[in-house]
């Protein structure tokens, strides 16, 4: 195709027969002989493909990709749910230093007392900051928080003898919800949101029985609004003999002026990703710590930290009720030290400043953003909220095209067509590391789009102009998926 | 009194100010009225006081001294995590931060770099395991088997999983606890000289059996005989997971080669460093057939209105943001960063590298251990070995690696916890970061502990 010359080049497409780039030390023990020691048929008979190439040419290919992405670095991510704030530079130094970086997991625990200790305290804020008695570490991500919490509830109905096997959900939840509560080995049952947004209290009250194992719900909600009646909710949860559980993907708003705990929650996950600064990495590594009330302390995954009498921290495997082990290790440590020194960068007046500055510009937004485009609902929002493009269909403008078009300005688009309980939703989340400034131009531009889907329809569905690629045919990568590549055979 | 301020927080008192007013709200307290009273946070957090970034790194710089870094040390643990040589090249390529500070590609127009190496990475992993496919990533090595156990079961509409004894003892606690939520019944087939008894394997091969689980090379470093056990559950329709060592497969036969329709993989070996466990990532590749089941992301190529070659994430009608409770997996991210490191480090040591480090981890391991029974330690295992080995101190055992703790030599992880075989036995992983006078250096003080 004459358009190929444009393709930026796979890294296999680079490669030439006997380049080498690597450097390893030269082998200063005898050779072994690969028959003597390696059973018939299992030595490998074809080398993998891998890409043979200078070093300088790597560098410059993964420099390549780096330029055709855009990150919180590049510019302003409002990404609704995704809480794409900063990612400090000191963190980063941090998590990389060698008495973190090069430590083995299996070290035996006197020599690893730092991490021990790091991790100890960490536990501590974030039982602090959620207001729950105990804390694990160990979930990779928010989803698999919402698993081992969801594992943890089951453990604690099943000690009491009770057979509860339903997970309530709101229809604004996210789709890790449903999904965890089936992996747990729960069926879900959704429940509508009411004209406010919130939990419909009537549909709550008639899905609620002496199945009920869980409530899931995310406060503030993805629709960006607190749960006003959430001591009521609390209150008929626990009085049909179910547990609360808080996903914590939206706890930016809440950091220092409500806590999970003080809510009635009885579980709680946080993703560190989100809320603590850690980077989102592309789609991770992230962390989902999750928190317990007392009762469900026993459940909690192994292995747990302890502090010794003698004064040295240790993980301690003993616990009869313990739902097991729910990954390897102890959880994505570096991304804990990242965690830890945020904490200790803020402090207790500086986290209250986070949700102070995310809750402000998120409706600052809001409100500027309410002259061109229709608010999905109205009242103060917290750290989010969810625009509906529908006033611009009539002109054919979907939001899936605005999104487009605001590639063309150096921003990432919000989150769209979620939550699903809003038409041609728009998810708007600034958080509080970005300044008025930004919001301003922001809000110019999606002014400007808005004025270009009434008078110049075209520029906005056929966005985006000015990225590297413009819109791909996703129907024809998932009919006829092409998900690696494979070198052409020569003639 | 002057607001206090932060380094991630740009709103001036005035910003605030203006902004509030734009609103319509006189005060920020008035943006939280919509927290009931009786559940508002009065207060401050009790923690500690906000450090600035000297006083913070010294804090961290202090409990990172109150670790002993490898750096420092000689150490031949393994079990699951191995220290290699991290070329300088991976750290600075994850670095950039146009890819580590993105998120997920959704939106690919902007995404095509973190999308293209997700391809990249799909084929560097499916040219390793010798399979049709692989995902963007797990989380790591004991999920990515829980995974794939759940992947089997779903499949076949079989809740039987077989695992090897011989399979890292945490990636099967980790795949008991995936099982018991989804009500899917785990039966260990015993070991003999460490390797997997393929006749107990045999009679437990019933029809209700989704999956065997094998580790290749396995948990006590010995080569498992994947081909025959392929063989045999093949026989009965059972799908074969094999979780293995990706380094080994510089010069090991890949599992996809050897009949595996699952491979799956602790990734960390990778150019990731150790960090205490994690972040790693899990590798899972499978046989075509087994696609649409596959868990989490994938990128697939496909081009734009001009015909221009692009990335997109793909197939997820799979996945649970659309499928929500009736997906096959509750997995929302993959681990992109440590993925690309890990296609990083393929792509510069190439396949001339990879075998390099392959055999140099053989060579020294099989020194090592011949240095270490010399000096008085007996093996425990016969079978042919990649990079990892046991070995028994006896009964002093315990003292033994007290004493070369005291130096900083970490010989090795102690095996008590599986069974009165292993009392007094310890796994060693040698690998090509292993100088021979190290090697040297250990066997002699061994020599005076035995």
């Amino acid at each position: 195709m004459s358009r190929q010359a444009e393709n930026f080049p796979l890294i296999f497409e680079r490669s030439k027969p006997g380049r080498k780039a690597y450097s390893l030390p030269v082998l200063d023990v005898p050779d072994v002989e690969l028959s003597t020691v390696v059973p018939d048929g299992y030595q490998r008979k074809e080398m993998a493909a891998l890409p043979e190439i200078s070093e300088v040419d790597l560098v410059r290919h993964y420099t390549g990709l780096s330029t055709r992405n855009h990150g919180v670095d590049s510019g302003f991510y409002p990404l609704g749910s995704c809480t794409m704030k900063y990612n400090p530079k000191r963190n980063e130094l941090a998590a990389r230093l060698t008495g973190f970086s090069q430590i083995h997991p299996l070290q035996p625990t006197e020599t690893v007392q730092g991490a021990l200790t790091l991790l100890y305290r960490l536990q501590n804020h974030l039982s602090e900051i959620t207001g729950m008695d105990a804390v694990s570490l160990q979930p990779a991500a928010g989803a698999a928080g919402e698993w081992t919490g969801l594992m943890m509830i089951r453990a604690y109905h099943e000690a009491r003898g009770e057979k509860r096997t339903r997970v309530i959900v709101p229809d604004s939840a996210h789709g890790t919800n449903p999904a965890s509560a089936a992996v747990a080995g729960f069926t879900t049952i959704t429940i509508p949101s009411n004209e406010r947004g919130g939990v419909d209290l009537e549909a709550l009250r008639d899905a609620l029985g002496n199945d009920t194992a869980a409530l899931m719900l995310t406060n503030p909600s993805t629709l960006g609004l607190f749960e006003e009646d959430i001591v009521e909710i609390a209150d008929l949860v626990h009085r049909a003999g179910g547990l609360l559980y808080y996903d914590g993907a939206n706890a930016n708003a809440i950091l220092g002026q409500t806590r999970p705990g003080d809510m009635g929650f009885d579980v709680v996950h946080l993703n560190l990703h989100k809320t603590f600064t850690t980077p989102h990495g592309g789609g991770g590594p992230g962390a989902g710590p999750v928190g317990v009330k007392r009762d469900l302390i026993p459940y909690l995954p192994v292995p747990r930290i302890v502090l010794r009498e003698d004064n040295l921290y240790d993980l301690s495997f003993d616990a009869k009720a313990s739902i097991g082990k729910v990954k390897g290790f102890y959880g994505n440590f570096g991304i804990l030290v990242r965690a830890y020194a945020y904490i200790l960068t803020m402090g207790p007046v500086g986290l209250k400043r986070v949700s102070e500055d995310a809750v402000l510009n998120a409706n600052y937004l809001m409100k500027r953003l309410s002259e061109a485009y229709d608010v999905a609902f109205e009242r103060i929002c917290k750290h989010e909220f969810v625009l509906s493009g529908r006033t611009l269909k009539k002109n054919g403008v979907k939001t899936l095209d605005v999104a487009k078009r605001i590639l063309d300005f150096g921003y990432h688009p919000p989150t769209i067509y979620f939550p699903l309980n809003v038409e041609e939703a728009m998810m708007i989340e600034p958080t509080e590391t970005e300044s008025k400034e930004t919001l301003d131009a922001f809000v110019e531009v999606m002014l400007q789009i808005a004025k270009e889907a009434e008078e110049t329809p075209e520029i906005v569905k056929n966005a985006p102009h000015q990225t590297v690629i413009n819109r791909l045919d996703e129907t024809q990568a998932a009919r006829a998926p092409v998900l690696r590549y494979r070198k052409p055979t020569v003639l | 009194m002057d607001m206090q301020s932060f380094s991630y927080i740009p709103n001036t008192e005035q910003d605030r100010r203006e902004m509030l007013a734009t609103i319509g709200v006189d005060s920020l307290d008035a943006l939280f009225s919509d927290i009931p009273d009786a559940v508002r946070f009065k207060g401050l957090l009790n923690l500690p006081d906000a450090m600035s970034e000297y006083e913070m790194m010294n804090e961290l710089k202090r409990l990172a001294r109150q670790n002993v870094s490898l750096e420092d040390a000689i150490s031949f643990l393994g079990a699951g995590a191995y220290q290699h040589v991290i070329p300088s090249v991976v750290d600075a390529m994850i670095s950039r931060s146009e890819f580590y500070t993105a998120y997920t590609p959704y939106q690919p127009e902007i995404s095509q770099g973190i999308l293209q190496a997700i391809f990249e990475y799909q084929t560097l992993m499916a040219e390793l395991t010798g399979l049709d496919v692989s995902n963007a990533s797990l989380y790591d090595g004991a999920t990515a088997i829980g995974e794939a156990a759940m992947m089997a079961c779903s499949h076949t509409r079989r809740n039987r999983v077989l695992v090897s004894a011989t399979v890292n003892p945490d990636y099967r606690a980790v795949l008991d606890t995936y099982a018991r939520g989804q009500h899917v019944e785990t039966d260990t087939i015993a070991e003999i000289d460490g390797v997997t008894d393929h006749t107990e394997l045999v009679a437990k091969l019933q029809d209700d059996v989704a999956a065997v689980v094998l580790q290749y090379p396995n948990f006590f470093g010995t080569i498992e005989d994947v081909r025959a056990v392929c063989e045999l559950a093949h026989e009965k329709k059972v799908l074969v997971i094999v979780s293995t060592n990706p380094i080994a497969l510089g010069l090991l036969e890949s599992p996809g080669a050897l009949g595996a329709d699952i491979v799956v993989a602790e990734g960390q070996p990778l150019g990731n460093s150790l960090s205490f466990g994690g972040p790693y990532l899990g590798i899972i590749t499978v046989k075509e057939a087994l696609l649409r089941k596959l868990p989490g992301r994938i990128a697939g190529q496909t081009v734009d209105r001009e015909g221009r070659r692009g990335f997109v994430l793909t197939l997820q009608a799979r996945e649970q943001h659309i499928r929500r409770e009736k997906a096959s997996s509750n997995i929302c991210s993959n681990q992109a960063l440590n993925a690309l490191a890990a296609s990083v480090y393929l792509s510069y040591m190439g396949p001339d590298g990879l075998y390099d480090v392959a055999k140099q981890c053989l060579a020294k391991a099989h020194y090592a251990r011949d240095c270490f029974i010399k000096a008085g330690a007996k093996a425990v295992h016969q079978a042919a070995f990649f990079h990892e080995f046991v070995l028994d101190l006896g009964p002093r055992s315990e003292q033994i690696l007290d004493t070369l703790k005291k130096d900083n030599i970490f010989f090795g992880v102690p095996l008590r916890s599986l069974g009165s075989r292993y009392e007094n036995a310890v796994l060693l992983a040698v690998t090509e970061v292993h100088a021979k006078s190290a090697i040297d250096e250990v066997a002699n003080r061994l020599e005076g502990l035995l």
